[in-house]
């Protein structure tokens, strides 16, 4: 790795750093702007009738304290990946949502392969078979599932695939009681992954297959194609050594402002199917009225997407040698 | 006008509007023309559909009517979908505009503060702000169009970078129009066509993020929605699929009605980028 | 001799909706082995059309009515596409105008002309790497052996275009089709570029289809020339009986558009005190710049220091990154220049503020260069003239009706007052954006390449009309161009610049008879066909070669 790459990913983790810095500043201020006595927000419906927990937030944060102080004890404890406590668990939040992370990076990672494959697939089937019949079929699916609302779609799949047919289980990522090791394990976690992954996955694939498509078809007028032509290539190899690789440039950029997405979804998937990660611990947030456990998820989930973002522009600077990996 | 000539000459873009018009009129008048309320126990729970005369789509948990629900839904759905879209384009207008003609720090201030709304992920971030301001239609409203200016901002600005430079705006300058001509007569009307695309598809994900947020139960709780009557009907789904199937379809249709209506926009207005001028 | 290829009757039907039928109807021509053929026209004369046809390259919605591409035995027009594959890239191959967008932005200089031979031929990957290092070599790139691995973006133009050579020359094809190849690039590049195409066709005998709209071209490199007119041949014969005798009244018409090279001589100027003064005016632009990276700095404008009379045409011209539209621009205060001085009349207005600078604005306008870019197409043609007057402040009917007495002074009719740019041609916007630039009646008028997106028999007219406007309302014209027969013709002096700097300045006449500074004579020496209308005769290459010795 050149020593200029190396400088580009610096100056990407300064920028994604000032990023996170800002949303904890917002995550401060939104506490202190919700209704009622920051302890007792923090807390959460659970703990904010037991006085000692209050007072012990209360000093931990300083929210006796003028603001600047708040802030500045706020922020240098999030620096050391100290969010507080969670009143009901009686965990530290920052290792209750570690605890679930690896479940969400399985669901989302999952649905994010599945939904690039198929759908940059199906986008240079339809590019390719334009103004056919394939190419009509995936546009039209493409158009409803980037319509269809994600939980519902979740719903449906739960309600046929297991309650109707009985063939996939619906809840949870692991069979209860069942206590499998190894690759029986695996394969019973598979089977649980196959419903959430699929029904997060499908909108991502509709928006990828529509990108796919249309830069497939934009990029099929450019000049370097009629080069291309003019040298008497197969328009199978023109289409694959030319065009695909200048049309999935775009397609790499959406993927990586979709990451953000990508979180939100896995909210609604973990919902449905009891899935238990972040987006999960989110729901039960909300429903306990733990805001502390709340915007301590949301940091997380964005500093995810921080992250995946800058992976993204590692790739895109590979991929495309014009990236003077200045700005 | 050529734009709407070719927007009626699309048969699915018509086939959209046609059915958002219908949804508007159902919204709009509706809750005058059917007799019934929401919220009311009508009936005995769980009367599947065209089982009843009176109840045409059933009933639900608590035996409310279903159809009396869908109606007042549609209401909810458009109105938060089109007022968060128009404060999301309020905001982001002026923000790409500035950010793209003035470009410099403008710019670079402008668009830092941009990036940091889009790398957040936006339906954690409207959960945080509906719960913390807790659920209403306003908070719904503003949470949603908080999360959805940044595109806009970042569609406008790069509008306003492309165009600031033609030579029609720098005659204009030359001419010794104010900075507020410019960007008002010159350049906006220019990029319009992008904009309204994008507000049309915006529209579309503003409903599917409110029905998403009242199926968390971050609803307004006075307020009938497709999205709550799924999240109430979640746990009765093995023994009535149908409470929950039918505001689902309910949504899917309008979101896809919006869907075909942006895309015929977006052919009418920007014919060169739409594949339809294939060769 | 047997031609090599045979146009016979081709007609090509455009889609419907088009402005005409037929693309181009009953096109006859032959072209013979080692000879250039140059196909001339202007835009949307179908100059283009056969060559696509004999590529493959037509869109699908453009189809070969009737007529034959007779090649080999082959008819190209009907062949199969099998077939027809295995002729393209390898006996008949195909350069383009955009060197920019010609090349696959993703894929390195060696392996897109290596696929050439991965195509057509079995060589194996070490033969196809020596080969490919040759044709480098034989295209005169610098360190050949550097550009086998360099990506498109960091060649420049010129280079680009000979990779393209390159790659179409690598299987010593019996036709080269070469498509506007030079139009993209600046003069002296462009006279490389034709060089080097003659050169090679010499060496190996190759048939050359050169398209291009340029005349001077034509003179500078072709063997015999078609004419194309909205799809119609009008004129087939050798160069120098259609350069210097033609014979269809269209031919006659372009070749009398094209300005001659040889600067009239005009009268001199009386002494006057000068209507703009600029003084060591410097602009550096940074570009790219980040976190770590240090900005490229570009000097655009270097001490530009000159002088502009009433009634006076001084012309600024260079090639493309020469500074000239940077210091036309600096003048108007489009661009805010880093130091020197810019006066109009007395008065220094480089450094006023928007408002202190309003009532200057009057005093000197711009036309600008693209016709279709220059006027807002949401603004009717009477409110873009009296746009200006109204936010200078005239009441809005008198402004109005100053738009309607200068539509009569660019000679378009009234009726054009209500209508939208959309309605009018290249020309005729040119002669808008000239009506607006005359509404605040300006003393000083700045065309910068306000005739070089035009077709040259427009370009005629319009600098015509620019030189009646200036004798009339006794007006002071800074001519930015970087056609240097336009300049010769039209400009009283001109200022030669070079990376930001002056190089040379004088009166017209003496500076293309006598250049003294050696970038002048290079410039001057690569205008194509610079000794065709020039009065001395032909013998086209010398000069050429004298440059380049």
């Amino acid at each position: 790795m050149s020593i200029q790459t190396l400088m580009y990913i610096g100056g990407r983790l300064i920028k994604g750093a000032i990023v996170l810095l800002v949303i904890a500043v917002f995550n401060f201020f939104l506490i202190r702007a919700a209704p009622g006595d920051p302890a007792k927000v923090m807390a959460g419906e659970a703990g904010a009738t037991d006085e000692l927990f209050l007072q012990q937030l209360r000093e931990q944060f300083g929210l006796d304290q003028p603001l600047y102080y708040q802030l500045w004890v706020y922020i240098s404890n999030l620096v050391q990946f100290d969010m507080g406590i969670t009143y009901r668990q009686q965990m530290p939040v920052f290792d209750l949502i570690m605890d679930r992370m690896p479940a969400t990076l399985l669901l989302t990672g999952a649905a994010f392969l599945m939904s690039l494959l198929i759908g940059v697939l199906a986008g240079v089937v339809a590019a390719q078979k334009h103004k056919q019949w394939a190419d009509s079929f995936i546009t039209v699916a493409a158009l409803i599932f980037y319509a269809t609302p994600l939980f519902w779609l979740a719903m449906m799949a739960a309600l046929f695939f297991s309650v109707y047919l009985n063939w996939l289980p619906s809840f949870g990522m692991e069979t209860v009681g069942a206590n499998l090791t190894g690759f029986d394990r695996f394969v019973d976690i598979m089977t649980h992954l196959i419903l959430p992954a699929t029904t997060l996955g499908l909108f991502f694939t509709a928006v990828y297959a529509r990108m796919t498509r249309t830069s497939m078809i934009e990029t099929t007028r450019m000049d370097f194609v009629k080069t291309a032509i003019a040298k008497g290539m197969t328009p199978n190899r023109v289409t694959y050594r030319h065009v695909l690789r200048n049309a999935l440039l775009p397609v790499v950029t959406l993927a990586g402002l979709q990451a953000g997405q990508l979180i939100g979804g896995a909210v609604l998937t973990e919902t449905v199917f009891a899935w238990p990660g972040i987006g999960r611990l989110m729901f039960e947030a909300l429903f306990q009225r733990d805001y502390n456990l709340l915007l301590g998820v949301f940091f997380i989930s964005s500093a995810m997407v921080v992250l995946f973002n800058l992976i993204t522009d590692v790739i895109y600077c590979v991929v495309d040698p014009r990236i003077e990996l200045s700005k | 006008m050529n734009v709407i000539r070719a927007l009626t000459q699309n048969k699915v873009a018509m086939f959209g509007f046609a059915v958002l018009l219908l949804l508007s009129l159902i919204a709009i008048f509706g809750p005058m023309l059917y007799d019934g309320s929401p919220w009311k126990m009508v009936q005995r729970p769980f009367i599947p559909p065209f089982a009843n005369d009176r109840f045409l789509l059933g009933t639900d948990t608590l035996g409310r009517d279903v159809l009396a629900g869908l109606i007042y839904g549609a209401r909810i759905s458009l109105l938060v979908g089109l007022v968060s879209t128009v404060i999301a384009l309020l905001i982001g207008i002026p923000l790409g505009a500035y950010a793209g003609y003035f470009g410099g720090w403008v710019d670079e201030i402008l668009m830092r503060f941009t990036e940091v709304f889009q790398t957040v992920p936006s339906f954690a971030l409207a959960i945080v702000l509906v719960a913390i301001f807790e659920p209403s239609v306003y908070s719904i409203t503003g949470a949603i169009a908080i999360v959805s200016w940044p595109p806009v901002a970042r569609l406008v600005r790069g509008e306003f970078l492309a165009l600031r430079n033609q030579e029609y705006v720098l005659a204009a300058k030359l001419n010794g129009q104010s900075h507020r001509n410019i960007i008002l007569k010159e350049i906006l009307p220019n990029s319009l066509s992008p904009i309204i695309v994008l507000a049309s598809l915006m529209v579309a994900t503003a409903i599917l993020l409110e029905s998403s947020l009242s199926f968390l139960g971050l609803g307004d709780p006075e307020i009938m929605s497709w999205g709550y009557m799924i999240g109430a009907a979640k746990t009765v789904i093995r023994q009535a699929w149908w409470l929950s199937f039918i505001p689902g379809v309910a949504i899917a249709v309008t979101v896809l009605a919006l869907n075909l209506l942006g895309e015929g926009l977006n052919e009418a207005l920007n014919p060169k980028l739409s594949g339809k001028r294939e060769h | 001799m047997k031609p090599l290829l045979k146009v016979e009757n081709l007609s090509i039907r455009l889609p419907k909706g088009a402005d005409r039928e037929f693309a181009i109807t009953n096109v006859n021509y032959e072209l013979m082995p080692g000879e250039i053929l140059c196909v001339v026209g202007e835009s949307g004369s179908g100059k283009s059309m056969t060559a696509n046809a004999i590529m493959g390259l037509l869109p699908k919605a453009i189809q070969v009515e009737t007529g034959a591409i007779t090649f080999d035995g082959y008819n190209l027009a009907s062949l199969e596409e099998h077939r027809a594959r295995k002729i393209r890239g390898n006996r008949i191959s195909m350069i383009f105008q955009e060197p920019m967008t010609a090349l696959n932005p993703l894929m390195r200089v060696a392996d897109q002309i290596g696929e050439v031979f991965l195509i057509h031929t079995e060589l194996s990957k070490k033969q196809r790497h020596e080969r490919t290092l040759s044709l480098l070599k034989d295209v005169g790139l610098p360190d050949p052996e550097k550009m086998m691995s360099a990506y498109p973006h960091q060649l420049s133009g010129g280079q680009r275009q000979r990779v393209m050579i390159a790659m179409a020359l690598a299987l010593e094809p019996s036709i080269l089709i070469a498509d506007e190849p030079t139009t993209a690039l600046d003069v002296t590049t462009q006279a490389q570029i034709l060089k080097l195409i003659k050169e090679l066709q010499e060496k190996h005998n190759t048939a050359v289809m050169f398209i291009t709209h340029d005349f001077g071209v034509v003179a500078e490199i072709a063997d015999r020339v078609v004419v194309m007119e909205k799809g119609q041949m009008v004129e087939l014969g050798e160069r120098e009986a259609v350069l210097n005798n033609p014979q269809h009244s269209y031919t006659k018409k372009l070749i009398s558009a094209v300005p001659p090279l040889v600067a009239p001589e005009r009268p001199l100027l009386a002494e006057s005190a000068p209507v703009l003064t600029v003084n060591q005016l410097c602009k550096t632009y940074s570009t790219g710049g980040g976190w770590f990276s240090k900005p490229r700095i570009v000097k655009a404008a270097d001490d530009v220091s000159f002088e502009l009379h009433r009634g006076e045409t001084l012309g600024l011209v260079g090639e493309s990154g020469s500074g000239k539209s940077t210091v036309s621009r600096c003048v108007v205060r489009l661009l805010e220049s880093d130091s020197g001085e810019i006066l109009l009349g007395d008065d220094p207005i480089q450094a006023l503020d928007a408002k202190a600078l309003a009532p200057f604005r009057k005093r000197i306008q711009m036309v600008f260069q693209d016709p279709f870019a220059s006027l807002n197409p949401r603004k009717t043609i009477g409110q873009i003239i009296a746009d200006g007057p109204i936010a200078q402040g005239m009441p809005v009917a008198q402004a109005m009706q100053k738009a309607a007495e200068l539509l009569a002074l660019v000679e378009l009719p009234a009726t054009a007052l209500d209508r939208y740019p959309h309605e009018f041609s290249g020309g005729q916007r040119q002669r808008v954006g000239i009506a607006r630039a005359l509404a605040h009646d300006p003393e000083i008028l700045v065309a910068d390449e306000a005739i070089s997106a035009l077709d040259v028999s427009v370009q005629a007219q319009i600098l015509d009309l620019i030189e009646q406007l200036k004798q009339r309302l006794n007006l002071a014209v800074l001519f930015v161009v970087h056609d240097l027969r336009v300049a010769a013709q039209v400009c009283d002096r001109v200022i030669v610049m070079q990376k930001g700097r002056i190089v040379e300045a004088g009166v017209t006449k003496q500076v293309f008879e006598q250049p003294r500074h050696d970038y002048t004579k290079s410039l001057i020496a690569s205008i194509p066909g610079a000794d065709w209308r020039s009065g001395k005769t032909t013998g086209h290459a010398k000069t050429l070669e004298k440059a380049y010795a």
